[in-house]
């Protein structure tokens, strides 16, 4: 091999360089999120691992009904209706945006652009009718 | 040599020539090209074979009846009809004329007929000001021209609606209604709501808005917020213009009515009583 002398260093600086992140933070992800689950209510739209993998496709897939085809029927969990919908089906139970959603996707460094229209709880009760 | 060079020309030449004419002949000549053309644009229902002649809209098509005779004698009424649509759905109010976001608002009556502006006026069209939203076209320009699909006839009712999810704010739609009807948010509404409905999403900085017809409150089986607040006066009616037995159906039956800017040609569901 030519230039051995140069290409093995190159090659281990770059590798130490790529894994950065890695090592810096000790092989450790840090601590696990853990969202504050409602309070009495057991059961959700799906299991909750579905939940977990596939909460942004289910929103899609109802932000398509409820627009698109104009099917608004309701869903049913647990023997309670609820209109689908971010604001008036997730946030009847996950009454808390900033320790739910945002739990995990500070985690995973994602930011959803759901909240530049659509009320947290929160919000909806910060200039909530008064009289 | 020559010969041959001469011939290898020829062949390639003439082989150039007939595969760039080839697509042109083949479209040229097959009718199912230009049938492709259309599929995409709009609904069958919606189809081309309206753009002359009578509408061709079939199923329901939801469309709205204003009787500005009610409201020229009770003039608040209109201020309750639009505070009941901007509480309904989360609408800013903004002091600057420029920013106003509008789904159902005032404006006099030559600029909302311009085409009927005539010398002599009723006492009504020189003073009183009339209701304008969005007319929920059978044959809507702003649809034809939105690049995303964010707007779009329903083909179940027939509302223009609205995908606030899919709207880039290219505002091509507000260049193309003939009515005014669109507003675009130049900045975040949400400080200049005064109430928040939780039932309704707000807005974001750039993206269209109109009147939806209230199609989240007919879901419930609600008549529109508007229509809601005129309730008993008859100034707004409400209903299906294809269903022969119905309520709206039977007031244009009964009265003259006039609709705007007829001459564009969108089909407006929205009839005035003047």
């Amino acid at each position: 091999m030519y230039n051995k002398g140069t290409i093995i260093p190159g090659l281990v600086i770059f590798i130490v360089f790529v894994t950065f992140p890695l090592w810096y933070n000790g092989l450790n992800a840090g601590p696990v999120p853990k969202p504050d689950l409602p309070v009495g209510e057991k059961e959700c739209v799906a299991p909750a691992g579905e939940m977990r993998d596939n909460h942004m496709k289910l929103l899609n897939e109802w932000r398509d009904a409820v627009l698109r085809d104009n099917d608004r029927a309701n869903v049913k969990v647990g023997g309670k209706e609820y209109r689908k919908g971010l604001q008036m089906a997730c946030m009847q139970c996950h009454t808390d945006k900033e320790k739910f959603c945002d739990s995990c996707h500070t985690y995973a460094a994602v930011s959803p652009t759901c909240w530049d229209c659509h009320l947290t709880p929160a919000e909806a009760a910060s200039k909530k009718e008064t009289h | 040599m020559d010969n041959t060079r001469r011939k290898f020309l020829k062949i390639a030449g003439a082989a150039a020539l007939a595969g760039m004419s080839a697509p042109a002949i083949v479209k040229l000549t097959s009718h199912t090209a230009f049938a492709s053309e259309d599929a995409g644009h709009a609904t069958p229902a919606h189809g081309e074979a309206g753009a002359h002649g009578e509408p061709v809209s079939t199923g329901v098509r939801l469309g709205m009846v204003i009787d500005m005779r009610v409201f020229a004698v009770q003039p608040m009424l209109l201020d309750q009809a639009i505070a009941a649509c901007n509480k309904v759905h989360n609408i800013p109010h903004f002091t600057d004329r420029k920013n106003e976001i509008k789904w159902i608002w005032k404006a006099p009556y030559a600029n909302v007929f311009p085409e009927q502006e005539t010398l002599h006026k009723s006492e009504m069209a020189k003073t009183k000001p009339f209701a304008v939203l969005c007319n929920h076209c059978d044959n809507p320009s702003c649809v034809r021209v939105c690049p995303t699909k964010a707007t779009f006839v329903q083909p179940e009712n027939g509302i223009v609606g609205m995908d606030f999810h899919r709207c880039i704010g290219c505002r091509f739609c507000m260049a193309a209604c003939p009515y005014g009807a669109r507003s675009f948010n130049w900045q975040d509404p949400r400080p200049f709501i005064t109430n928040y409905n939780p039932d309704f999403p707000t807005r974001m900085r750039g993206v269209v808005e109109k009147c939806n017809f209230c199609g989240e409150r007919l879901a419930l089986g609600l008549e529109p917020a508007c229509v809601e607040a005129c309730k008993g006066t008859g100034a707004m009616v409400f209903g299906d213009l294809n269903d022969p037995a119905s309520e709206i159906r039977g007031v244009l039956d009964k009265e003259f009515t006039i609709q705007r800017n007829p001459a564009a040609g969108t089909r407006p569901s929205v009839y005035y009583i003047v």
